[in-house]
């Protein structure tokens, strides 16, 4: 699946991450858990309908600055990617204008 | 040296054995404890709260019937409120959208419904009731109550040839997942195997079925597959590994390493009751039984498989090689293989129609 920077990733029904205060971040879902490291919980954290891609990806270009630019997006989405095909994530566009 | 324990994952509540379906597959113990000997709430609350604190990431809500329990959406509560994620496994029968909506608002993560077949007559048969109408509905109710949903179809001989007609049905429904679980053979399924186990072809064709299902439903529907493992190479990794990952608590509050592991000679359970949760994971008999390595006998003992398998699974080399701490004889590096190699054979030698008419069901009772 080819991924729009401007969809707005969001956790499926069902998915969710662990409470802060219980061990290590974990992003539950039916039957498996998934443990989340730095990276992968600065994507998930921010996989709530409100972010954009783009805005993911800029976000973590800021945080990694010294990691290729390149790298980090296609990282991203190779790991937004893997999520979706779990069935962890959907994905929400902007509303078409002026199609009435 | 002292053995690292591992930190339990999942907690299997099997919250009753009430059910108003009599399934000749039950994973349930054929001795079935009555509804007296059932947990109260406030010991399902303590416990629940335990596994919380010992790290437990899920909890599977299930029975018999879970929803026969008059207190589920309290327990449910309380399991969220422990940190727990909370799936509910169920036939869906005993369910109504008010209190779907009620167990969605207390918490619950995950419904896992099951069928028993699309087709009215034949999952009758196998369920002893009528039910398939009903299921349909709950569907529909998940949907609105944005509850995720997972349908499971367990598979056996009598309907491995209708799976084309079972994942339309689940991918027009909106599920999220589909789990097509081939039935396991102990209890109920050990009971009833010869009228249940497949034949070879059928099996190779429900895999490739599958796997092109689960290639075009990527993304869209998760689609899992348990295969009937008398007919794999090697044997299943039996519950991630004994004492491992996960832990059962039976309704009357034994604490088990896996479903059937009540049907081991000698083996004994600490209880909820008068235990701690976190005590009894880590040094009751049972568990310290057959976790790690220690306990296997030759060829696990030096095969670079143990830590993938761990030796497959204790009851079925109980059940088929009258020797809970032998190789799984469904692993083909075994001598043991040769009890399992002779079931397929008379399985895929006879008749389809002879086995059909020739045994008839051990239908699962109810507990008093």
């Amino acid at each position: 699946m080819k991924l729009e920077l401007h969809a707005r990733p969001i956790l499926a029904a069902g998915c969710r991450l662990s409470e802060p205060n219980r061990g290590p971040r974990m992003l539950l879902m039916p039957e498996r858990a998934l443990r989340l490291n730095g990276p992968s919980l600065e994507i998930v954290e921010r996989c709530d309908g409100e972010h954009t891609i783009q805005q993911i990806v800029s976000g973590l270009q800021k945080i990694y600055s010294k990691a290729e630019p390149e790298r980090v997006e296609k990282d991203i989405l190779g790991y937004l990617t893997l999520l979706h095909d779990q069935r962890a994530l959907d994905f929400t566009m902007e509303e078409l204008t002026g199609q009435s | 040296m002292t053995a690292i324990i591992p930190t339990p994952l999942a907690l299997i509540a099997e919250l009753t054995h009430r059910c108003p379906l009599h399934c000749v597959y039950c994973s349930n113990p054929l001795e079935l404890q009555s509804r007296g000997s059932e947990l109260s709430t406030e010991v399902w609350t303590r416990v629940l709260k335990e596994a919380g604190d010992a790290g437990v990431l899920q909890a599977d809500f299930t029975g018999g019937e879970p929803l026969a329990r008059p207190d589920l959406v309290e327990l449910v509560r309380a399991a969220r409120g422990s940190g727990l994620y909370v799936n509910l496994i169920t036939s869906g029968l005993p369910l109504d959208e008010l209190r779907l909506s009620e167990l969605a608002k207390a918490g619950l993560d995950h419904l896992q419904l099951s069928f028993q077949g699309l087709r009215e007559d034949a999952a009758s048969e196998i369920a002893g009731t009528r039910a398939l109408e009903q299921k349909r509905q709950v569907v529909g109710w998940a949907r609105a109550h944005r509850v995720a949903l997972t349908l499971n179809f367990v598979m056996h001989r009598l309907n491995l040839d209708q799976l084309e007609e079972m994942i339309a049905f689940g991918e027009e429904s909106g599920a999220s997942r589909m789990e097509f679980a081939h039935v396991q053979y102990y209890g109920w399924a050990f009971a009833n195997r010869e009228r249940l186990l497949p034949r070879r072809e059928q099996v190779e064709r429900s895999i490739s079925v599958l796997q092109q299902a689960e290639a075009r439903l990527r993304g869209k529907v998760r689609v899992e597959y348990v295969v009937p493992d008398y007919y794999a190479k090697y044997p299943k990794a039996c519950m991630g590994g004994w004492g491992r990952k996960l832990m059962l608590i039976t309704p009357s509050g034994d604490v088990l390493p896996c479903h059937a592991a009540q049907l081991i000679p000698g083996l004994r359970f600490g209880n909820v009751k008068n235990q701690a949760l976190q005590e009894i994971w880590d040094s009751s008999d049972a568990f310290q039984k057959f976790r790690g390595e220690q306990w296997m006998q030759e060829p696990c003992r030096s095969c670079d498989r143990r830590a993938q398998d761990f030796g497959g699974c204790r009851c079925q080399a109980f059940l088929l090689a009258g020797d809970a701490a032998v190789t799984d004889p469904v692993c083909t590096l075994t001598s043991q293989r040769a009890i399992v190699d002779e079931i397929i054979a008379t399985t895929n030698a006879a008749a389809p129609a002879a086995i059909a008419t020739k045994a008839v069901w051990l239908y699962r009772t109810n507990p008093a």
